[in-house]
């Protein structure tokens, strides 16, 4: 790496700033800014004229103050230490910063490490000496927290023969673990790697999308799933529930590791996660969600420059996770305050606008972001499987798809959650319009369904989209002509689509039980709907009448049934298959005959 | 709470005057700085006019050559020979300490009561810093505002962040008056204060919230910030942060819960897109500029609580949304940083129902943990639920009915058509000086779903024993059913 160079600033607007005297600076590489060493990064270079976005307010800074490059690239520090932290855009531990300045707000120039560097950790060697290694390959573990097991990995690229290790015991992220040597040359390495945010950590190969990432979220899994290492955007104007949805997937996605961005959004929605996530218990682990995340807080009102780093910053830790082997969710809320960042910065910068003010490479921005998704082979020896699944939240002004955010977002991403603001208006949450939204993965992932679920499963549910299609032509014509024209039988379907839609779609995040179904329960309670609907039409060729129907005490069974705990859910909803299969024509008659019988003797 | 240091000392001060500006544009001013000085980013400059007259500006962007003032008050009178321009090596400040209760300043904190200037605890710049993520406190403690349809669904959580929506004609002044007036915490009033900040609203407007703070009798509880119609507009930039860093000082040093009113957000955005105009830079929607959601964020989120802080901060902007549309870029991106919104509407107001809630895209996305048993009553959540249910349920039938009459309708149907009209007429409705408390408003909503004959199978989203429990059909009258515990 190129030394330090100490150039002047030659002019100051906003998050930017411009400095001469930069003579040999590479684009991206990070620099202290000012007198206070504001932390900036080079963003254009024009000769010996640097542009600079700034992290931190630059208030108060003056022309001709300093300016130092200092070689680097804006990098992420990858050791143990990140589960359950929080952080800034640019990888300051926000608790780190409060303990430091013992101030409740975030003042400009704190210089804080991500790491600690004088915790020791307990670090257990799993090679021994002449062990060959190359990138990727694990030569220890390091217990993380009660839930993860870090792999400490040989970095990118380092590779040969391991010709020292340390004994298991308790070290530093920066003590010197191994020894490498490779043609003649010897490397001590410690824990600790650094990775420039802004590249792709690299990988052996990627693999085919095939197994579903289960959200516990109705609408997602059963209807439109995502697979790991799949990528989906969920937009929606405000109030429809992008940030319920995504704190959702947050909490109940079967990942081993979750990142989560709070990418220009509110302060208490984060404190909230906090508040939250130590509290609540991972149905795969018994342990604290905590103890699985990682949050990057760069909420709307702290620096715009730090806030469009944010999302590398995320997805850098993210791979570092996948590298290991694991599933990694990552979330980000909302990547249109990603995208404002951009288009904040470019005005600066005078480019020339694309539309709607946004810079010209905003397309090609969105899409390697999404494309740093995957389910992927690792770099190693042995051969390993890590995932990374994208949800990018997108806030289109005004709600409306048409904005060059969305837009773009959707020519990338392989699923397709809409948000409806008439569907959040009615209360019906989560706002999925499960007319309009699509997942591309269906095909990969049917054998998965089809094996690990029912071999029905997909049936039923394309029976029941098939319903909701029919239902909301049948609703138009309601509207003109009201809803005793309809038939008898068509009455029906709209019943059948309305215990979809209120008792099936309809989750209620902050239920306890429905907040969460395991997908055999989802699977149960799609079977129950479809069963009794082909029932009810078995019934009404028979003769009974719908209102009759509806007057069966199964309906509030039905009604009920997504309260029902997971682990009871088996049980009692093939009960209630058992009582649905179980209805006659003749009983239901003979009922209310014999109701009618007791209602006479009343009188 | 701590300073950055000026790096300007008095000997420079005096070498930082300058009669050498180029060029006038709309409200900004382009100093050349003739390779002298330093002058730094986000200073205030001080301008004297030919004819004697003081301004005041704040630097936009400055190079070794070229400082870009913007004027508040305006650039007319201005030349280029004759002004001269001084930077005094400091960001914009505000004198604070508790004296500033019962005061009123202008717009650009000047005071403008009579009285002399507060002799200061300290001055704050008024851009204000970031609250830590970390060091916030989630809002849970609810606010009881009096206002039934306010309590019952919209519930106002100490700290939060929840505006009016509103357009011409609609009374969100009134809204907003009766809430700072019945929102004094019982048995708190002590800790209570209301900072109000005006951005181009009429003097007549300024003057009703005066008289309504003064009928309270807590006008010494108050502090007004005052930009009126005919002040400077580009002045409505640093308003609304006066007001909040004396919110924030009164909050968070002296321990007090405060409610920030600041209207209309919708002028002060037109403020910040005039100086992009004059800036020639790339507009956004409709002309503002693209960094409006980052600038309205600045604002909005200095509300809340810190943790292990006593006092907090709750907002209450106002915002006009000119022709109603609530996607125009000023409530859209409101609504994009606050934690819900209050939508005004101007049918129900027509029919003369105050206050005139839209019910439907209405929203408070911090009731849900700040309601409930212990809060306000367990049936809170599921009453709530339902109201919204039902109500939503008539007026699509009543939208039905337009269209295909009342004929095809089932009896179940007329019940809820008959719901939404006494919803909107005892629910929603209710007296500008009417303070009911939250077991009133929640016992009125109970009062209405006496309406439908068979509770169980129609109110679907109240649970059996919530039904058991506070129907009142099934109430025992030796019960009392106004506490928060039961
Ligand atoms: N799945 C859900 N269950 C219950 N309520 C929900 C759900 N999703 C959204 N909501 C409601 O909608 C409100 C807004 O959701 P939020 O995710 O904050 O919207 P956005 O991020 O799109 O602005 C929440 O405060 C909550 O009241
Ligand atoms: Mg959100």
């Amino acid at each position: 790496m190129s030394t330090e160079r100490i150039g002047k600033i030659l002019r100051i607007s906003g998050p930017v700033v411009e400095a001469d005297g930069m003579l040999g600076s590479s684009m991206y590489e990070v620099c202290k800014v000012g007198d206070e060493g504001l932390i900036g990064e080079i963003i254009r270079i024009q000769g010996e004229v640097c542009t600079i976005q700034v992290y931190e307010e630059t208030d108060g800074l003056l022309p001709n103050e300093k300016v130092i490059g200092t070689g680097a690239g804006l990098s992420a520090e990858l050791a143990p230490g990140l589960i359950g932290q929080i952080y800034d855009g640019i990888q300051r531990p926000l608790p780190l910063i409060l303990e430091q300045t013992k101030d409740d707000f975030i003042r400009r120039g704190v210089v804080t490490l991500p790491l600690e560097y004088d915790k020791k950790w307990p670090f257990v060697p799993t090679v021994a000496k002449g062990a060959k290694v190359v990138t990727g390959d694990i030569i220890g573990t390091v217990q993380e927290g009660p839930v993860v097991s870090h792999r400490v990995m040989v970095p990118p690229g380092v590779q040969g023969t391991i010709s020292s290790i340390v004994k298991a015991g308790d070290y530093t992220i920066n003590d010197p673990i191994f020894k490498v040597k490779n043609n003649g040359s010897e490397k001590n390495v410690p824990m600790l790697q650094k990775w420039p945010v802004r590249f792709g950590r690299p990988i052996k190969e990627r693999l085919e999308p095939t197994i579903p990432l289960l959200t516990g979220q109705r609408v997602f899994d059963t209807f439109f799933p995502i697979a790991k290492g799949g990528t989906s955007a969920i937009p929606g104007g405000f109030g429809t529930g992008k940030t319920v949805s995504q704190h959702q997937l947050a909490k109940w996605s079967n990942a081993q590791i979750v990142v989560y961005i709070g990418c220009g959004e509110r302060g208490n929605e984060m404190t909230n996660v906090l508040e939250d996530f130590p509290k609540l218990i991972d149905p795969n682990t018994g342990e604290p969600l905590m103890n699985r995340t990682i949050l990057i807080a760069n909420t709307s009102n702290m620096p715009v420059a730090a806030r469009e780093a944010s999302v590398y910053t995320g997805m850098t830790l993210a791979e570092y996770y996948r590298d290991m082997g694991y599933d990694v969710a990552l979330m980000a809320d909302s990547t249109s305050r990603w995208a404002e960042a951009m288009r904040e910065i470019s005005g600066r910068l005078e480019e020339m606008p694309g539309e709607s003010g946004y810079p010209a490479y905003l397309a090609s921005k969105i899409a390697q972001f999404y494309e740093r998704a995957g389910r992927v082979k690792t770099l190693s020896t042995e051969e390993r499987q890590g995932s990374i699944t994208i949800t990018g939240a997108v806030s289109p002004p005004g709600g409306d798809f048409s904005e060059p955010v969305t837009q773009n977002t959707l020519r990338i991403t392989k699923v397709f959650w809409a948000l409806s603001k008439d569907l959040a208006a009615r209360r019906h949450f989560p706002a999925i319009d499960y007319l309009v939204s699509y997942t591309l993965y269906t095909n990969e992932l049917s054998p998965w369904f089809s094996k690990e679920v029912n071999p029905n499963f997909l049936r039923y549910r394309s029976e029941a989209m098939a319903l909701l299609q029919k239902d909301k032509e049948l609703e138009d014509i309601v509207q003109l002509v009201g809803p005793e024209a309809l038939p008898e039988s068509e009455k029906i379907i709209l019943e059948a689509a309305r215990m979809i839609k209120e008792d099936f779609l309809q989750q209620n995040a902050f239920n306890e039980v429905d907040s969460f179904s395991t997908i055999q329960k989802q699977w149960l309670m799609l079977k129950v709907i479809i069963d009794f609907y082909n029932k009810m039409r078995e019934l009404y060729n028979q003769g009974v009448k719908l209102p009759e129907m509806m007057n069966l005490p199964i309906i509030d069974k039905i009604t009920r049934m997504k309260y029902i705990p997971n682990e009871k859910a088996e049980g009692e909803l093939a009960g209630i298959l058992a009582e649905i299969d179980a209805l006659h024509a003749d009983d239901i008659v003979d009922r209310i005959s014999g109701r009618m019988m007791t209602d006479l003797k009343k009188d | 709470m701590t300073q950055t240091p000026s790096k300007i000392t008095p000997e420079t001060l005096s070498k930082r005057i300058f009669k050498t500006a180029t060029e006038v544009s709309g409200p900004l001013l382009f100093v050349d700085l003739k390779g002298k000085a330093g002058v730094s980013y986000g200073e205030i400059a001080r301008i004297k006019l030919p004819s004697g007259e003081e301004r005041s500006g704040q630097i936009l962007e400055v190079s070794r050559d070229i400082a870009v003032v913007q004027l508040f008050e305006g650039t007319s009178g201005m030349d280029v020979d004759q002004t001269t321009i001084q930077f005094i090596g400091e960001t914009m400040k505000l004198p604070v300490s508790s004296d500033l209760l019962g005061r009123i300043f202008s717009g650009r904190g000047e005071p403008i009561d009579g009285q002399p200037p507060i002799i200061p605890e300290v001055e704050l710049p008024i851009s204000g810093s970031p609250i830590n993520p970390y060091a916030r406190q989630y809002p849970r403690e609810f606010i009881q505002t009096g206002i039934t349809t306010l309590d019952g669904l919209f519930t106002l959580i100490r700290g939060q962040k929840l505006p009016i929506f509103s357009a011409s004609g609609l009374p969100h002044n009134e809204v907003a008056a009766q809430i700072a007036r019945q929102a004094a915490v019982l048995g708190q009033e002590k800790d209570f204060a209301v900072v109000f900040a005006a951005m181009g609203i009429t003097a007549e407007e300024a003057q009703f919230f005066r008289n309504e703070f003064e009928k309270s009798g807590a006008l010494d509880r108050v502090v007004l910030f005052l930009n009126l119609a005919d002040d400077p507009a580009i002045e409505r930039i640093i308003t609304p942060r006066l007001a909040l860093t004396a919110a924030e000082y009164l909050a968070f040093e002296c321990d007090m819960h405060l409610l920030v009113i600041l209207t209309d957000m919708t002028n002060y955005a037109e403020s910040l897109r005039e100086i992009g105009a004059a800036r020639e830079e790339v507009p956004g929607r409709r002309g503002y500029p693209g960094y409006l959601y980052s600038d309205l964020a600045s604002i909005y989120e200095r509300a809340g609580r810190i943790k292990g802080r006593k006092g907090t901060i709750t907002q209450m902007p106002i915002l006009s949304m000119p022709n109603d549309d609530m996607t125009h870029p000023v409530p859209d991106l409101s609504g994009y940083i606050t934690e819900g919104q209050v939508l005004l509407d101007r049918g129900l107001h027509r029919r003369g129902i105050y206050p005139p809630i839209n019910v439907g895209p209405s929203l408070s996305r911090l009731m849900k943990e700040g309601i409930g048993k212990g809060l306000t009553r367990r049936d809170h959540r599921e009453l709530a639920d339902q109201l919204y249910y039902a109500y939503a349920r008539g007026i699509d039938l009543r939208n039905l009915v337009a269209v295909v009459g009342e004929e095809s309708l089932t009896e179940e149907d007329h019940r809820f058509l008959q719901f939404a009209d006494e919803f909107e007429g005892k629910f929603i409705n209710q007296g500008r000086d009417e303070n009911r408390s939250i077991f009133e408003s929640l016992d009125i909503g109970w009062d209405l779903l006496k309406n439908f004959p068979n509770p169980k199978r129609e109110l679907k989203r109240i649970s059996e024993k919530i039904i058991e429990f506070f129907h009142p059909n099934n109430r025992d009258s030796n019960k009392n059913y106004d506490s928060r515990d039961i």
